[in-house]
């Protein structure tokens, strides 16, 4: 096997015997900045649990650097989609980012001062370094964002993986985060999911697009921008992912090869 | 209070009370921040049925009782687990028949039958020295539990999928976090009763949760909190002659609703124009989080 960073091989996923996903292959490139995106409910926040290891697939294997998922996670930094869990929970910033330097191995030991050195640069980098002792209760939806983004970096991920990061950022807040992702996306692989067209724009390098079936839209599928019209990726089985774009320019996708084969 | 202390009977009460606040200060913080106080309360109930038990095959009384509720804990656990939407339910049921099988035991048992409003409020007055020097040993128990493992509760009881992915043995904790709970819940309400245990679980640690800025600091507060209840409602129900553990619960819950009314009236008055934000999303235990799907 080559030196893919996430590998996923006829991967299949039912929950409750519902078939979530079906026959997913993806081969994640080193330095590749993949969105993957569809509709709610299309399994993307599950092809991202499978590449974490927090779900094992039906059928399929999959490969984070090499390996399966669960011996990879300690080189993959995670960020949740759900921000908002727990407001009310006393802990502060530095100590949502050390979580971060958990390992299985250093479980007795106290949290040592090069750790919380790594923490508060982290912190630094994400412009949060001020409110290292603030409650996490206390900041806004983007401020809570970047500090789960510095606790994935303390961590030193080859790949960062994030859940619709931007669902609790303002559009503006929303350029400028990605902005950083870019900055981020040249030491580290990236894949974010999200439903939200801004990704596609100027940011990512490659889309995945996701709805029971996945399929792979490469850097060099795509093509020309400034168009605003529909979005062509909706063959009912190939890539069933509809999208709208209005407004600014985008960036149009290649049809599906499939599609030509149907006529 | 003082003169009330030359008592002997007053001082076991008044270490007991302390004791037992302290216990529930440091249980009762992972209480609340996992949102488990449905579970401890079917602990609680059920383990009247290891009572029972004990009574009714002539055992001593911490071998049925931790037995009993340690299986029962772990059942409960199991169930939030596995079928977590149905949890509620299912604890409801083993709440109320291991309730109902103590009952039935201490019925048909030969010889006298013990008072169910003992075990409900306790008997603070008359705790034994042994069984202060109990509580001390699980006092001591639980504070090693959680220093021991400090930094993977808190990711447990905070994020338990970034728990996870960073390798927390998170099953393995919330088994063991329940049942340090399940011998807690038993050996308290032996001394204070099980109706104030459920409110030091809970008043104390919440009113704190607010203003805490770590878990620790949370415990700390709780413990002082809970001390602070049971110094005060002892006190009353010495001076006017009241069920003492009815008292420290009342001083407890007429508390609670002060911080929460007052705290509406500042959110009310520091934010009129915002509305409807809620302070918390109704939610389910953190252990819930896993969801599939999108």
């Amino acid at each position: 096997m080559e030196s893919a960073v996430i590998k996923l091989d006829h991967v299949s996923f039912a929950y409750n015997g519902q078939a979530v996903l079906e026959d997913v292959n993806l081969t994640v490139e080193p330095g590749d900045f993949v969105a993957m995106i569809g509709p709610n409910g299309g399994g993307k926040t599950t092809l991202l649990k499978l590449m974490l290891g927090l779900l094992k697939p039906g059928r399929g294997a999959i490969y984070v650097l090499d390996r399966p998922p669960r011996f990879a996670s300690h080189c993959i930094g995670y960020v949740p989609q759900n921000i908002h869990i727990n407001s009310d929970f006393p802990i502060s910033v530095m100590d949502v980012v050390l979580m971060g330097k958990l390992t299985p191995r250093k479980r007795w030991k106290r949290t040592s001062d090069t750790d919380r050195r790594d923490a508060m640069r982290a912190l630094t980098r994400m412009r949060m370094d001020g409110f290292a002792l603030h409650r996490m209760g206390q900041l806004s939806g983007g401020q809570r964002q970047r500090v789960f983004i510095a606790r994935a970096l303390v961590t030193h991920p080859q790949v960062l993986l994030l859940d619709e990061p931007t669902a609790s950022i303002d559009t503006k807040g929303q350029a400028e985060f990605y902005s950083l992702l870019k900055e981020l996306n040249q030491e580290m692989t990236i894949v974010v999911v999200s439903h939200d067209l801004l990704v596609i724009s100027t940011y990512v390098k490659s889309v995945a697009c996701v709805n029971r079936r996945l399929h792979y839209h490469h850097q060099a599928e795509i093509t020309g921008d400034m168009l605003e019209a529909m979005y062509p990726c909706t063959v009912e089985e190939t890539c069933p992912v509809e999208l709208v774009a209005h407004g600014l320019p985008h960036r149009v996708l290649s049809p599906h090869q499939e599609m030509k084969n149907d006529g | 209070m003082v003169d009330a202390l030359q008592y002997e009977f007053m001082r076991n009460a008044l270490a007991a009370g302390i004791l037992a606040s302290i216990i529930c200060g440091i249980m009762g913080t992972l209480v609340v921040v996992n949102r488990i106080v449905f579970l401890s309360g079917g602990i609680a109930h059920a383990a009247y049925g290891g009572i029972g038990l004990a009574y009714y095959f002539g055992w001593p009384y911490m071998v049925g009782a931790v037995g009993f509720s340690l299986a029962a804990a772990m059942g409960m656990a199991t169930v939030t687990i596995k079928a977590r939407h149905r949890a509620d339910t299912i604890i409801g049921v083993m709440w109320a028949m291991g309730m109902a099988f103590g009952i039935i035991l201490i019925d048909i048992s030969p010889g006298y039958n013990v008072d169910l409003m003992s075990y409900l409020f306790g008997s603070i007055l008359t705790a034994p020295l042994f069984d202060l020097w109990v509580m001390l040993g699980v006092g001591v128990l639980i504070t090693g539990f959680v220093l021991g493992f400090y930094k993977d509760l808190l990711a447990l009881s905070y994020d338990e999928e970034f728990a996870r992915i960073r390798g927390v043995p998170v099953r393995l904790l919330y088994f063991l976090l329940i049942g340090m709970l399940a011998i807690t819940v038993v050996m308290v309400i032996q001394v204070v009763g099980l109706i104030l245990v459920i409110a030091l679980l809970t008043i104390p640690p919440f009113i704190v949760e607010r203003y805490a800025k770590s878990l620790v600091q949370m415990m700390v507060g709780a413990s002082l909190l809970g001390t602070a209840f049971t110094v005060i409602g002892l006190w009353l129900s010495y001076r006017f002659d009241l069920t003492s553990g009815a008292t420290i619960i009342m001083v407890a819950g007429i508390t609670f609703s002060i911080v929460q009314i007052s705290e509406a009236i500042i959110r009310a008055a520091g934010k009129r124009p915002l509305s409807g934000t809620r302070r918390r999303p109704v939610s389910q235990p953190a252990i819930h989080a896993k969801k599939t799907g999108s």
